[in-house]
C-alpha cells in the first residue's frame, strides 16, 4: 500500500530525513516511534507530500508522489490524516468539519453524504454533537471528530501524528480505543505515537526512528523485546 | 464673542449635501478598495516574487505618502502631463480606492496570514485543491479577523474625504468653506460640520464593536 524507497529531506541544508526505505502492507497498523525531533513526522508527512519529497520515491497505492507531475489532490483524497492539534475548522460545526470534503470532492447526493458521515459521527461516539461548535468539545471529542472527518473521504490508508499528545491523560483512551477499532476493521495505519501500549498492543509493526534514519523496524515483539540496537534500547529504556 | 445660533441651522442644508458626497464617495470608494485590497493582498502573499513584489511597492508607495500629495498627483500631476482633466469626484472616487485599497491589502495580507497554518494543512491533507482549501477553510476565519482592522480603515477613510476639498469635491468641508464664504460664521459652520462626521462615525463605531462582540473576535 506504502512503498518509501530511499526517501531524503532536507529542510535548506539541514538532512532531516536519511536514506528512508519502508513498506507498509494494505491492512496492517504501523507505528512510528523515536525521540523528539528525529523526523518522525516530516516522515509521515511525506507519506501524503505535505512535505515536499527532496529525493526518493514514495508509492500510495502504486503512485509516486514524489513525482511532480502526480495530482497530489487525488491522492490525498485516499489518505486521511489526523494532526497532533486537531486541525478542526472551528467556523464550522462537527457535522459540517465531517462533511466539508466529501461535500466538495465527492459526486454522492448530499443526503448520501450527510447519513455516511453521521455514522461515523455515531462510531466515534459523538452522534451527539453533530451541531455542536469545535470550540464546546473537549480535546479527546476533536481529536474523534478529526478521525471521522479524515475517515470521510473513505481513505485507504490513515496518518496518524501523535493523536493523543495534546489531550489530557484521562481522555486519551477513548481515542486511542477509536484507532484501535479501525485497526481491528482492517484500514491501514501509520501512527506516530508515544503510546508504547498501543504499539505492542494493536501495531502489527514498529519503525525505530533516530536522527532522521529508520534504525530498526519489526514487529512489536521484535522492537520491545528483542531489541538488536543500542539506540533503541536506550530510547526505550527512557521512555518505559 | 459673537454666536450665531441661526447660522448652525442655516449650514444644515450645506451640510446634507456635503454629507451625502461623504458618504457615496467614501462608500464607493473603499468598495472599490476592497476589490483592489483583495487583489494585492493575495499578490502579496504569492509564492511568485514578482508579482508579490509589485504589490509590495504598491502598498508602500501609498502608505508612505501624505493622502494630500497623493489627491495632488492625481488631480492635478498626472493630467497636467497628458493634457486632459479630470471632474474632481471622478478623482475624488479614484483617489479613495488607490488609498484605501493599500491598506486594505495589508489587512487581507495580516488576516490571511494569521490562520493558523495546520488549517491549511488539514484542508489540503483531505483533498481539496488550493483554491477549495482557501474559499471554504481559510477565508472565511480571515474575513472575521479582518473585520475589525477593516472597520478602522473606514472610518478612517471616510475621514480622509476631508482632503478632497482641497480640489473642490462638494463633500462636508468643501461645504462649510462656501457656507462660511457667505457669512464669515467659521465657528458654527466647522462645529456643525464636527458634528456631521460623528453622526456618521459614531454609529459606525458602535456597529463595528457590536460586530465584533457577535464574532467572538
Ligand atoms: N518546516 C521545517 N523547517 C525546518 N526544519 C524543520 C521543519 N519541520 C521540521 N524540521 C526539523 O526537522 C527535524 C525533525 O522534525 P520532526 O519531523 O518534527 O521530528 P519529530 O516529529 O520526530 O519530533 C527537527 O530537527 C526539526 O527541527
Ligand atoms: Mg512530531
Amino acid at each position: 500500500m506504502i512503498k518509501v524507497s530511499n526517501l531524503h529531506k532536507s529542510f535548506g541544508d539541514n538532512e532531516v530525513l536519511t536514506d528512508i526505505t519502508a513498506e507498509v502492507d494494505a491492512q496492517e497498523v504501523v507505528c512510528v516511534i523515536g525521540p523528539s525531533g528525529s523526523g518522525k513526522s516530516t516522515f509521515l508527512r511525506c507519506l501524503n507530500r505535505l512535505e515536499d519529497i527532496t529525493q526518493g520515491e514514495v508509492l500510495i497505492d502504486e503512485v509516486n508522489i514524489a513525482d511532480p507531475n502526480t495530482d497530489i489532490n487525488v491522492v490525498r483524497q485516499d489518505v486521511g490524516m489526523v494532526f497532533q492539534h486537531f486541525n478542526l475548522f472551528p467556523h464550522k460545526s462537527v457535522l459540517d468539519n465531517v462533511m466539508l470534503a466529501p461535500t466538495k470532492l465527492k459526486r454522492d447526493s448530499k443526503e448520501e453524504i450527510q447519513s455516511r458521515c453521521l455514522n461515523l459521527l455515531e462510531k466515534v461516539g459523538l452522534s451527539d454533537k453533530a451541531e455542536a461548535y469545535p470550540s464546546s468539545l473537549s480535546g479527546g471529542q476533536k481529536q474523534r471528530v478529526a478521525i471521522a472527518r479524515a475517515l470521510a473521504m473513505n481513505p485507504k490508508v490513515m496518518l496518524f501524528d501523535e493523536p493523543t499528545s495534546a489531550l489530557d491523560p484521562e481522555l486519551v483512551g477513548d481515542v486511542l480505543a477509536v484507532m484501535k477499532d479501525l485497526a481491528n476493521e482492517g484500514m491501514t495505519m501509520v501512527v506516530v505515537t508515544h503510546e508504547m501500549g498501543f504499539a505492542k498492543e494493536v501495531g502489527d509493526r514498529v519503525f525505530f526512528m533516530d536522527e532522521g534514519r529508520m534504525v530498526e523496524e519489526g514487529t512489536p515483539t521484535q522492537v520491545f523485546d528483542e531489541t538488536r540496537h543500542e539506540r533503541t534500547r536506550e530510547f526505550l529504556s527512557k521512555i518505559l | 464673542m459673537n454666536l450665531s445660533p441661526e447660522s448652525m441651522i442655516d449650514v444644515i442644508p450645506y451640510l446634507t449635501t456635503g454629507l451625502w458626497y461623504t458618504f457615496i464617495i467614501t462608500i464607493v470608494g473603499v468598495a472599490v478598495g476592497c476589490v483592489i485590497g483583495t487583489i494585492f493582498g493575495f499578490m502579496r502573499l504569492a509564492q511568485n516574487r514578482l508579482i508579490s513584489t509589485i504589490a509590495g511597492i504598491y502598498v508602500e508607495v501609498v502608505r508612505g505618502t501624505p493622502l494630500l500629495a497623493q489627491i495632488f498627483f492625481l488631480h492635478f500631476g498626472i493630467p497636467n502631463l497628458i493634457g486632459f482633466s479630470m471632474d474632481a469626484l471622478i478623482s475624488g472616487y479614484i483617489i479613495l480606492a488607490i488609498n484605501s485599497g493599500a491598506y486594505i491589502a495589508e489587512i487581507v495580507r495580516g488576516g490571511v496570514q494569521s490562520v493558523d497554518k495546520g488549517q491549511l494543512e488539514a484542508g489540503k491533507s483531505l483533498g481539496l485543491n488550493g483554491l477549495q482549501t482557501m474559499r471554504y477553510i481559510i477565508w472565511p476565519q480571515a474575513v472575521k479577523i479582518m473585520i475589525p482592522p477593516f472597520g478602522n480603515q473606514f472610518i478612517i477613510s471616510l475621514k480622509d474625504t476631508s482632503l478632497l476639498a482641497t480640489i473642490a469635491v462638494g463633500e462636508l468641508i468643501y461645504q462649510a468653506q462656501q457656507f462660511t464664504a457667505l457669512t464669515f460664521d467659521a465657528f458654527e459652520a466647522y462645529f456643525m460640520v464636527c458634528l456631521f462626521y460623528l453622526i456618521i462615525t459614531i454609529p459606525a463605531s458602535l456597529l463595528l464593536r457590536f460586530t465584533e462582540r457577535r464574532l467572538g473576535t
